[in-house]
């Protein structure tokens, strides 16, 4: 009896652990664990046919993305979202469609690499857990615009030309493969602009209207010249490091790689030697896109004259930091809460673009008509386009309806009053993507990361190139060269 | 086994299956999880197999390509960063936990309040390292609050960027590699000192050596199997340093790649999924592990001499 009682002990034993060690192999993804106990219940939904007729639509809608500036505008823009989660992670739309967020953020390659894993198991995965959308930066879109899993959003979705007639034609064209297939579409337009604060333009040039300021911008050399009056109030011309570097690197001569050589375009190396003198010299702040003292020069205590940013900076960056008190602490965006109202935006010394948002539809979705619709509504609808900007200074990719607002009385509070849209939608036809390639988000972020050490003081140029060279064949093995411009 | 009695003459049972079977998850989970990936890991240091945006290339066999081009990197600095900030963590951890321990141990001192201290020197272990870095990296961001402080107390006039300094950054990791680890080995030495007999001490002190004495000549020569341990474990911990640089410094090992530590540039390797380099940068890793240990354990357990004078070295330290 004890015997049998022993075996029978350690057969549950090592059935717990057996089971166990199977759990544990079982994981793939990291995300999964949290779908599979919704799936079960949308499984059973999916067999009743929907109300809308498409029964063949999945009842999950999977959207990756990486940080939440989509998901607000899908949330408040899209017509046909029912309810939100409290935890923001799903959107129910009127349909019974469950939109699932996936954010995985920017950074190191993060949002690529668990991408490309999950593309890569796209065909494997349950049709409730397959990517349905994903959103793509301008740095690196094409790479998934020439794979095959991206689809065609004509062909295989369902927009028509007369759809997206009022797109500007870059936006199209960065999305088109090299059969001259569209793969992506996208609801915004990009130029990049100064913003600067109207306070310290009247107290260092004496004026702050933006195309006063912008004849006192209009080049380097008078931008570095208002650098150094700027310098002289006690105000620092830009924040940080990396604050000018699109302007530079989108006005170079040629992409990045060229077959496996890597080449620097010497307008990257100009850039190098306005930051070096702008550190050296005290007309920024040391700090770093994106940290912490980068943001808060924004606000109500910063003392930085300006901000290259591109349309979508304003009402996703530049609106929240500008507050004294925060909209999640009661704030509202009203003159009167810190610096609102004290930006205007000018174009700067160089025509640039930084960024934009593309949405593609993934391989092996079961919700075309759905991502049909959200497209349509959100990038092709003039009356939401026009909405979206209205309510929240984002430039949209309607020229029609940018035209309208740019033609009104559209004014900006947070501007001051300026109706920035004039002066985007002078400056959206003159966006040149031509020069992008894939490998852009590697080598932007690894020649800004090894010029760092070389502003912060902590290496040479010779040596900040040679860190750059280490990065490029780290992160891409297959590229040999390296190629430095000679002056 | 509890019951005690002799077995049954005759009737031989062998309850040996029995103890194969309970140790064999171990070598179940050990098989599965350490020792394919282990083998498996070595196989692919010989391939060239990344990928290359959604491309994947290989693998193919290179033979030892991988190799020769990783030792025309800066290994060697990745190897001495690592070992650099492990020093500077590791000489104050054990003086500070020895020092602790012999306080916590002596009878005469009979510390009040021991039981919170131990915990609270433990507190920084249980914390996660990568919420710790983040902490660190909060805390020592250039308008954190230790900035802020300094500044408003007159003892700096500028913020100081620590992360951007290599000393800065580097004395950050080890402070808190220090941190995190000098509570978990005041508690092993301690282990250690309450395990020496106490009458030692007594008939030390009936022939009137002083608490100093005592302690150099009775305390750290019965202690020092246990001081070889804890370097070991220390050692092989430090050459696997990752998560508190990786998030201090933003994955970047800035400034000038100073804080790259091996397994930072292994991790860099992964950016492409290149299982190539990555597998050979691991297999340089295991060995350099392997032979450190052993010389560090030759050194201090076979040949008494020489463990004298590594011991003394490290106390002058």
């Amino acid at each position: 009896m004890k015997g049998t009682m022993k075996k029978w002990t350690a057969a549950a034993l090592a059935a717990a652990m057996a089971v166990s060690m199977v759990g544990c192999g079982g994981g793939n993804s990291g995300n999964s664990q949290a779908s599979t106990a919704s799936n079960a219940k949308s499984d059973a939904a999916s067999t009743q046919s929907t109300a809308a007729g498409t029964s063949k639509e999945g009842k999950t809608l999977n959207i990756w993305c990486w940080n939440d500036e989509f998901q607000g505008q899908f949330n408040k823009f899209y017509p046909n979202v029912k309810e939100v989660a409290k935890d923001k992670s799903t959107t129910t739309l009127k349909d019974g469609t469950v939109v699932k967020w996936t954010i995985n953020p920017n950074d190191n390659n993060n949002y690529q690499n668990k991408l490309d894993a999950a593309l890569q198991a796209q065909d494997s995965a349950k049709q409730d857990d397959k990517i349905d959308m994903f959103l793509v930066e301008a740095d690196y879109a094409l790479k998934y615009v020439d794979s095959d899993y991206t689809l065609d959003i004509k062909k295989d979705i369902g927009l028509t030309d007369d759809d997206l007639s009022n797109q500007y034609k870059y936006t199209k064209d960065i999305v088109t493969d090299k059969k001259g297939v569209q793969k992506g579409t996208s609801w915004q337009a990009t130029p990049g602009l100064f913003a600067y604060r109207r306070s310290i333009a009247k107290s260092v040039l004496g004026t702050d209207d933006p195309e006063k300021v912008q004849a006192q911008l209009a080049d380097w050399d008078k931008f570095n010249s208002v650098a150094a009056k700027a310098h002289d109030k006690g105000y620092k011309m830009l924040s940080g490091y990396d604050d000018s570097y699109r302007v530079f690197s989108n006005n170079v001569s040629a992409p990045w790689v060229n077959g496996t050589t890597v080449t620097v375009d010497p307008n990257l190396m100009n850039w190098v030697k306005q930051t070096k003198e702008y550190t050296d010299k005290g007309y920024n702040n040391k700090t770093a896109l994106w940290d912490d003292k980068w943001q808060s020069d924004q606000g109500p205590a910063g003392k930085v004259f300006g901000f290259f940013y591109s349309t979508w900076g304003i009402n996703f960056t530049l609106v929240g930091n500008s507050l004294k008190t925060p909209v999640k602490e009661g704030g509202k965006e009203e003159v009167g809460n810190g610096i609102y109202g004290d930006y205007a935006v000018c174009k700067g010394p160089q025509n640039y673009y930084w960024g934009g948002t593309w949405m593609c539809a993934a391989k092996g979705t079961d919700n075309a008509g759905t991502i049909k619709d959200i497209m349509k509504s959100l990038t092709c609808n003039k009356d939401i386009m026009k909405s979206i900007t209205e309510k929240t200074q984002d430039y949209t990719n309607h020229q029609a309806a940018m035209q309208e607002i740019a033609n009104s009385d559209f004014k900006s509070k947070f501007l001051g009053g300026q109706n920035h849209i004039k002066l985007f939608s002078e400056v959206a036809p003159k966006i040149d993507m031509s020069k992008t390639g894939i490998y852009d988000q590697g080598m932007n972020e690894g020649f800004q990361n090894a010029f760092k050490d070389y502003f912060t003081g902590n290496a040479d140029v010779a040596k900040a190139k040679a860190n750059f060279e280490k990065t490029v064949k780290e992160k891409y093995p297959e590229l040999t060269d390296v190629k430095w411009p000679t002056t | 086994m509890s019951t005690g009695r002799p077995p049954k003459k005759g009737k031989h049972i062998s309850y040996a299956k029995w103890g194969y079977i309970f140790i064999a998850p171990f070598f179940v989970v050990f098989l599965i999880f350490q020792l394919v990936p282990l083998g498996s890991t070595i196989y692919y240091s010989f391939f060239q197999y990344f990928r290359s945006g959604l491309r994947i290339i290989g693998p193919s066999f290179v033979g030892m390509k991988n190799y020769i081009s990783l030792f025309q990197t800066d290994l060697p600095k990745y190897f001495g960063n690592t070992m650099l900030m492990w020093v500077a963590g590791f000489v104050p951890q054990i003086l500070v936990a020895l020092l602790l321990a012999c306080w916590f141990t002596n009878e005469r001192l009979n510390l009040k309040g021991q039981r919170f201290f131990k915990t609270v020197i433990y507190m920084p272990n249980l914390i996660m390292a990568s919420a710790f870095a983040m902490l660190f990296f909060t805390l020592f961001s250039d308008n954190g609050p230790v900035n802020a402080s300094l500044v408003s107390m007159g003892i700096l006039k500028q913020p100081f960027q620590f992360l951007s300094n290599v000393s800065g950054a580097r004395g950050l990791v080890a402070f808190m590699n220090f941190l995190m680890w000098f509570g978990n080995t005041t508690i092993v030495l301690m282990a250690a000192i309450m395990g020496v007999d106490p009458g030692l001490y007594e008939a030390a002190e009936i022939d009137g050596a002083s608490s100093m004495q005592m302690f150099w000549k009775i305390t750290i020569p019965l202690i020092q199997p246990i001081m070889v341990y804890v370097l070991i474990t220390s050692l092989i911990g430090g050459l696997q340093m990752f998560d508190v640089p990786q998030i201090l410094t933003n994955g970047q090992g800035e400034p000038d790649r100073c804080t790259t530590t091996m397994i930072m540039y292994l991790n860099n390797h992964m950016y492409s999924k290149n299982y190539g380099m990555a597998g050979a940068v691991s297999t340089v890793l295991f060995v350099m592990c392997a032979v450190l240990c052993l010389l560090v354990y030759a050194s201090l357990t076979n040949d008494n001499d020489s463990a004298r004078k590594v011991r003394k070295g490290s106390a002058k330290s």
